[in-house]
């Protein structure tokens, strides 16, 4: 059973059809590279996966079970499974401990101190420990790309979704957080990662999906796949 | 520490609605409405301290035209109305809005004017000067003018009525020239205004002589029955509002009736201005046309 | 100048009118706030016919005279009036009532704006981390802390120099329901003009220090973001 699992999916926003009739599956713990030029639909896609927004057609099954369409309560526990980082990240006005944690004490399972040790385990496996106290809003796009990334993490979700993760930093950043995202690689996380670098896709993906003006013209391993433009 | 400080002021706060709750539980508070005329003489500060202190009370002042004193009365918000218009005072009495009319003081209104009398009213009496002033003011409204209170007030209920007395209808006087102001404000005020433009006014005795200091204006008519003004006080009717303090308001009334009360009120002024602001009621009730009713001591009605 | 004077001496009747000003209006802001901030975040985060009217509606009542809203809550308290069991005219609560009431459209409008101000992608980061739609909302109220702390002092503020609906419901009381503004216009209408500069000079350094207040709190937020 695929975790995930979308068919004929599609979105429009009035008169503009932004995807169009996607189908595709990603498998537990697999790395699926989701590549296409910027405004090729890839964050539209992943909103949708995260139940951000609604399709206009089309499903999303999510563990086999039908998520597109169900009430909200239900879209929350599939939701939760999952956590997604954004382009470009934002901060709460907090510390980085009161951020990174936030998906925990949404989800008010762990007690303050398991919350305060898988936080600085999180910390500590981005690259950035003893950040706790620091003020979110006074880091580098570098260090916010990476607490995003912790703030994700730090949740063990079965499907990770990154977009563009390293489209807005300098080489010396990107190249430490593709390093980061190997390390995930090795996880029984799955993963989506939404980019338009096909030197990070060969890196770190298992398989690629070529999205192109809203429609996906190719899947397969990323050896295998040659792009169109 | 801004951001202590904002907390220590929610704090703040929450507190003090907390403590406006507590006020409910007071000590025993009786309300009374006046006129800003009594009022700014400082009599009724003199006799709230005296008041306050004999009966371990307190006396909460409202003051504004007689107008709303009177609507305070008719709405229950206060329990006891002192004013000084007798047609709306018997009318509040015939309503069953108070229980009696208790005569307390008396002073004489003055017709105030610049000193060199453009209008040439001196030795008239008080309809008489107005109807002249009138003549002149339509004629010259730069030379003479009057200024009316315009405010519903107890003054100016008495300006109206001289006009009537007159032998004029005053929506025709009012609107008539340039020369008739209207200040719609209270008795300083409205003083102050008449100073500025060196024109005639009505005023009570009391807040001119308060003001005396800082005007120009002269008396030039101080007596005649149509100045006569007279002070009364009047308990709200517990049976038309029952939550008024009846018992503290009759209470309230006869210590101003007694010898007491109408010593302070005789003497009230002579320290300031050499003269009394106000002459007491009693021994005068004749005088200011007040049945032995209402000038008996104590106040026969009661609230059961 | 004697206001300066008069003001230096500290004189126990000023003293007490003033303390009694700013817990009168302390207190109402705070009421209003209580009632208005979540009153605001629903008005913020439901979608529903005639959202945009409401607001507009809100945003007009910003400046509603001060005596006609006084002349209203009077209405509305007096004896003879829908609340008049309550007791509240002439006396401070009533006053905190009224001063409530008046600067409940500020409050709401601005904690709206506030809300607003937020912006999708913090709305859409708190979601995708699993929030519920109470904990969204709690979260941007969060965010936008700032702001509504400024909405209510800036009600404080107003309720502090109003004197409309103080005088008209609180009676302008010596010793119980006299208040800075009503002060001022009582001792203009005496003439006692020094007196009144004296009490108007303290109700702008209130308002100064206040405003300076604010400006620090938010300046220092600003510059981290």
């Amino acid at each position: 059973m695929a975790l995930l699992e979308i068919s004929s999916l599609g979105k429009s926003y009035g008169k503009a059809e932004i995807l169009k009739g996607i189908d595709l599956t990603v498998e537990r713990g697999e790395i699926l590279g989701l590549i296409g030029p910027t405004g090729s639909g890839k964050t539209t896609l992943l909103r949708l996966v995260n139940l951000l927004d609604e399709p206009s057609t089309g499903r999303i099954l999510f563990e086999d079970r039908e998520v597109s369409g169900r009430p909200e309560r239900e879209k929350l526990s599939m939701r939760r499974k999952m956590a997604m980082v954004f382009q470009k990240p934002v901060m709460f006005k907090a510390s980085v401990e009161e951020n990174v944690s936030f998906g925990l004490r949404m989800r008010g399972k762990a007690d303050a101190e398991e919350m305060r040790v898988r936080t600085k385990e999180a910390l500590a496996a981005m690259g950035l420990p003893g950040y706790e106290s620091r003020d979110a809003n006074t880091l580098s796009g570098g260090e916010m790309q990476r607490i995003a990334l912790a703030r994700a993490w730090v949740l063990q979700p079965e499907l990770l979704l990154l977009d563009e993760p390293t489209a807005n930093l300098d080489p010396g950043s990107a190249a430490s957080i593709d390093g980061l995202l190997q390390k995930l690689a090795d996880s029984r996380t799955a993963v989506i990662l939404a980019t338009h670098n096909m030197q990070q896709c060969r890196k770190l993906a298992d398989r690629v999906a070529v999205l192109q003006a809203g429609r996906l013209v190719a899947v397969g391993k990323s050896e295998e796949i040659a792009l169109p433009w | 520490m801004a951001r202590n400080f904002l907390k220590m002021a929610l704090v703040l706060m929450a507190l003090s609605v907390l403590c406006s709750a507590a006020w409910a539980v007071d000590g025993e508070r009786l309300k009374v409405a006046t006129t800003t005329s009594l009022q700014d003489t400082g009599l009724l500060d003199l006799i709230k301290d005296k008041f306050d202190e004999k009966y371990n009370v307190s006396l909460d002042v409202v003051s504004g035209g007689t107008g709303i004193a009177i609507q305070y009365g008719e709405r229950g918000d206060v329990d006891v109305l002192m004013v000084h218009d007798k047609e709306r005072e018997l009318k509040f009495i015939k309503d069953e809005q108070g229980l009696e009319r208790r005569c307390i003081a008396y002073n004489y209104f003055l017709l105030v004017g610049p000193k060199d009398d453009p209008a040439g009213i001196k030795g008239m009496n008080a309809s008489s000067a107005m109807a002249r002033i009138m003549e002149k003011g339509l004629a010259d409204p730069a030379k003479v003018m009057f200024v009316s209170r315009g405010d519903n007030s107890g003054t100016h209920a008495r300006e109206k009525l001289i006009w009537k007395k007159a032998g004029y209808n005053y929506s025709a006087v009012n609107t008539s020239g340039p020369w008739y102001i209207e200040a719609g404000q209270g008795m300083g005020a409205t003083l102050n205004m008449a100073n500025e433009k060196q024109a005639y006014t009505i005023s009570d005795m009391s807040t001119f002589m308060a003001y005396q200091g800082n005007l120009t204006l002269v008396p030039i008519i101080d007596g005649g029955s149509d100045l006569l003004n007279v002070y009364v006080a009047m308990a709200v009717n517990p049976k038309k509002h029952p939550n008024v303090n009846c018992k503290l308001a009759n209470e309230f009334i006869n210590y101003l009736v007694s010898d007491e009360g109408q010593d302070l009120i005789a003497s009230y002024g002579t320290e300031k201005f050499g003269t009394p602001l106000f002459s007491a009621a009693s021994g005068s009730c004749e005088l200011i046309g007040c049945s032995a009713a209402e000038c008996a001591v104590p106040t026969s009605a009661s609230c059961w | 100048m004697r206001a300066l004077d008069l003001i230096a001496s500290r004189d126990p009747q000023v003293v007490e009118i003033t303390l009694r000003a700013i817990f009168i209006s302390l207190s109402s802001a705070f009421l209003a706030g209580v009632i208005c901030i979540p009153l605001g975040g629903i008005i913020e985060f439901r979608r529903f016919w005639g959202k945009r009217a409401l607001i507009n509606l809100i945003q007009t009542f910003y400046s509603l005279p001060t005596v006609t809203v006084g002349l209203l809550v009077f209405l509305l308290i007096s004896r003879s009036g829908p609340l008049g069991g309550l007791n509240l005219l002439f006396s401070p609560s009533g006053m905190i009532f009224g001063q409530a009431i008046l600067v409940s459209p500020i409050m709401i409008g601005l904690t709206i704006t506030a809300l607003a101000g937020v912006g999708s992608p913090v709305r859409d980061t708190a979601k995708s981390l699993g929030a519920t739609e109470m904990q969204i909302i709690i979260t941007v109220i969060k965010e936008a802390r700032v702001a509504v702390i400024a909405a209510v002092l800036l009600g404080f503020g107003r309720a502090l120099s109003e004197v409309g609906v103080a005088m008209m419901i609180g009676g302008n009381i010596r010793g119980y329901t006299r208040v800075l503004t009503t002060a001022i216009a009582l001792e203009t209408s005496m003439g006692n003009l020094e007196l009144s500069m004296a009490l108007g000079i303290i109700l702008i350094c209130i308002s100064l220090a206040v405003n300076l207040l604010l400006n620090r709190f938010q300046g220092r937020q600003e510059w981290r973001s």
